[in-house]
């Protein structure tokens, strides 16, 4: 694999290059989609079930992982019309306290999902609450967000190398999930399927939370008038703040279940977050399922893009955004009312 | 009438001053590296108004301008590569094109919606293409990037190569500000202000939004094409979103409201990274903390402020 990456700099002025320590993040661009993979398979092979079966597990891996960091992403814009865009942030932080709680403190897998999901949403609710809440409202504000969370972006990232260092961290499978199960003559990773889980998990208590609960009541509530639901006596910023924190909670449980399965490098926020913003968009943003749906779609493009094309896998998913929003540029789901410049 | 002509003239003394300090420059003893600063600021000015042009004055939030700044410079250097020294200045004309025929299919496609969707369009298509240019090894080098891009002839003198991008820089400059307070410039702000009202009054809002879309990645465009020749090298990073990011930053910085703004801002920041970074690797915490500072306190940007802090001071009793 090409050492390559997003650099930590692009270094301008020639000559002598003080900071260029060459020590820098250098993490393999497609680490998160081919960690995925299970099988890599040449455009020669055949394709029989097994190759498909195989490579369907692969890609419904990457698409739960995408739906946790995406469905998190578009939880927000919806119900507080907050682009997130240090939403991969969150994720590369789940997976290093991951790291920490298993590698370092030795808490069991477990506990330490839990631990990091915590510690991430506390993280997210921090961030919203003495940054992000103070630019609501403001003029311009759709561009101050994404600054904002550029800039959390950046201070994320050099926190987390300064606390844990730029090189490659990897974390161990829980016990019982380092084999394979075997179906027939197809070998399944039984970790894929813990993932695969888990997400189902995840999405039928999402769906729950919103549909039934009054929490989630509120919640969609704010979504469509936020004013409307603050006269009603609902203490709205203490509901977004909410929301906040329990999408980057699951942005963090999807670091720290992706991080056996991908190396934990700073610098891994950002391509998950193009990912989760293509899921999102394909979706619609701010519905929550669109968000599975287009995490699905775009998993499992690239689980059979990189057994085919592998050279070239990274760009159908961006071909599939371009087709979709050349025919429905709002989204597939989303209900037509995109602001139209 | 008078009163117009002292405007214009005062107006006029200041980009005057700007030229002048940029031209003393090289004159300086040990100018080599002040100049190759110098020559970054400039570029970066321009590419931080052109993109000003998109977010300050019309309001569409690029987060994908590195795709034009890449597209000019890979425009030198692919030309340069395989074709020789002497196609640098046909290289930067085929960057400009390459850029304005790229923005006008992929412009209509991106600007039929707005707001964070725009955004994310721009970001995705430029990450599209640093995609490409990244793995297409052959052809763009990959992440080696492409080496010694020398200007051919007089202007492969550092002196000289810095006067011709002042020069450059300065006319693209006036060129802008012409369009920005021009009649076009008012439908921009208009567009921004009042979709729907543009409407009314017959204006195109697509029409408009296109154009500028143009105009704004042929300057990104142009900027690439003279910063490969200031660093004799082009990389897979000019087309990387944080090439975006940094035009965003540089123009907040600055002020968005203001012409002047983002030029002063890619100033602040080239000048801070060139500082912090000769002291420190963790750069992009401080950059970051900066970036937090302005969007809380100071949203207006440095020159917004310092207008501010002017009319402060120079507010008279009379209530106006």
């Amino acid at each position: 694999m090409p050492d390559t990456g997003p650099r930590s700099r692009t270094r301008r002025i020639t000559g002598p290059k003080p900071f260029d320590t060459g020590s820098g993040p250098r993490v393999d661009i497609d680490a998160h989609r081919a960690g995925a993979g299970i099988g890599m398979v040449g455009p020669g092979k055949t394709m029989d079930i097994s190759f498909v079966f195989t490579q369907l597990i692969s890609g419904l891996t990457m698409a739960t992982l995408l739906f946790l960091v995406a469905s998190g992403l578009t939880l927000i814009f919806g119900v507080g019309n907050v682009f997130n865009f240090a939403h991969g942030s969150f994720y590369m932080l789940g997976a290093y306290f991951g790291y920490q709680f298993v590698s370092v403190w030795n808490c069991g897998f477990w506990p330490s999902l839990l631990l990091s999901a915590i510690c991430v949403g506390i993280f997210g609710m921090l961030a919203e609450v003495t940054f992000l809440r103070r630019i609501y409202g403001r003029a311009n504000e759709g561009g101050f967000q994404i600054l904002l969370t550029y800039a959390f972006i950046l201070i994320i990232d050099d926190l987390v190398k300064l606390t844990w260092g730029a090189e490659y961290k990897s974390l161990p499978r829980p016990d019982g999930f380092r084999g394979a199960l075997r179906v027939g003559d197809i070998f399944i990773p039984s970790y894929n399927l813990l993932i695969i889980g888990i997400g189902m998990i995840v999405v039928v208590l999402a769906w729950w939370i919103l549909a039934r609960t009054r929490a989630g009541h509120v919640a969609r509530a704010a979504a469509v008038d936020r004013e409307i639901v603050g006269v009603l006596g609902v203490n709205v910023p203490m509901t977004m703040t909410l929301v906040f924190g329990i999408a980057t909670a699951l942005g963090g449980v999807g670091g720290a279940l992706a991080a056996p399965l991908r190396t934990v490098t700073p610098g891994a926020g950002i391509e998950v977050i193009i990912d989760s913003l293509i899921v999102a968009v394909l979706g619609g943003m701010g519905n929550f399922w669109g968000a599975w749906f287009g995490a699905l779609l775009i998993g499992e493009v690239n689980a059979f893009a990189v057994a085919f094309v592998p050279k070239w896998a990274t760009l159908f998913s961006f071909l599939v955004m371009v087709v979709v929003l050349i025919f429905k540029p709002e989204g597939l789901f989303a209900s037509r009312k995109v602001r139209t410049l | 009438m008078k009163n117009n002509t002292t405007r214009h003239l005062k107006a006029g003394s200041l980009w005057a001053l700007i030229g002048l300090v940029f031209a003393l420059i090289p004159l300086l003893p040990a100018s080599s590296y002040p100049m190759n600063l110098a020559a970054h600021i400039l570029i970066w000015g321009l590419f931080a108004i052109a993109f000003n042009m998109l977010w300050g004055v019309t309001g569409m939030l690029s987060l994908g301008q590195a795709l034009y700044y890449g597209l000019g410079a890979y425009g030198v250097g692919l030309m340069v590569d395989h074709l020789g020294n002497a196609y640098f200045l046909p290289g930067i004309a085929v960057g400009l094109l390459a850029a304005a025929a790229l923005a006008l299919p992929l412009g209509l496609l991106v600007i039929r919606v707005g707001g964070v969707y725009f955004t994310i369009l721009t970001l995705a298509f430029a990450q599209l293409t640093w995609q490409i240019t990244f793995k297409w090894y052959d052809f763009t080098g990959g992440d080696d990037g492409i080496q010694s891009i020398i200007p051919p002839g007089i202007l492969g003198n550092d002196k000289v190569y810095y006067y011709f991008v002042l020069v450059v820089v300065l006319l693209s400059l006036w060129i802008l500000k012409r369009m920005a307070f021009s009649p076009f410039g008012l439908v921009l702000r208009c567009v921004q202000q009042n979709p729907d009202r543009v409407r009314f009054l017959g204006r195109r809002v697509r029409r408009n939004q296109l154009r500028v879309y143009i105009v704004s990645g042929f300057f990104a465009a142009l900027a690439g094409g003279l910063m490969a020749g200031v660093n004799k090298s082009i990389h897979t990073d000019m087309l990387f979103w944080t090439t975006s990011g940094e035009v965003i930053i540089m123009s907040v910085l600055g002020g968005l409201n203001m012409f002047i703004g983002p030029f002063v801002g890619a100033t602040v920041i080239i000048l801070i990274e060139d500082l912090v970074g000769a002291h420190t690797e963790y750069w992009s915490l401080i950059i970051g903390i900066i970036i937090m500072v302005i969007v809380l306190v100071f949203p207006k940007g440095l020159v917004g402020e310092a207008n501010r802090f002017k009319q402060l001071l120079t507010r008279t009793g009379s209530g106006r």
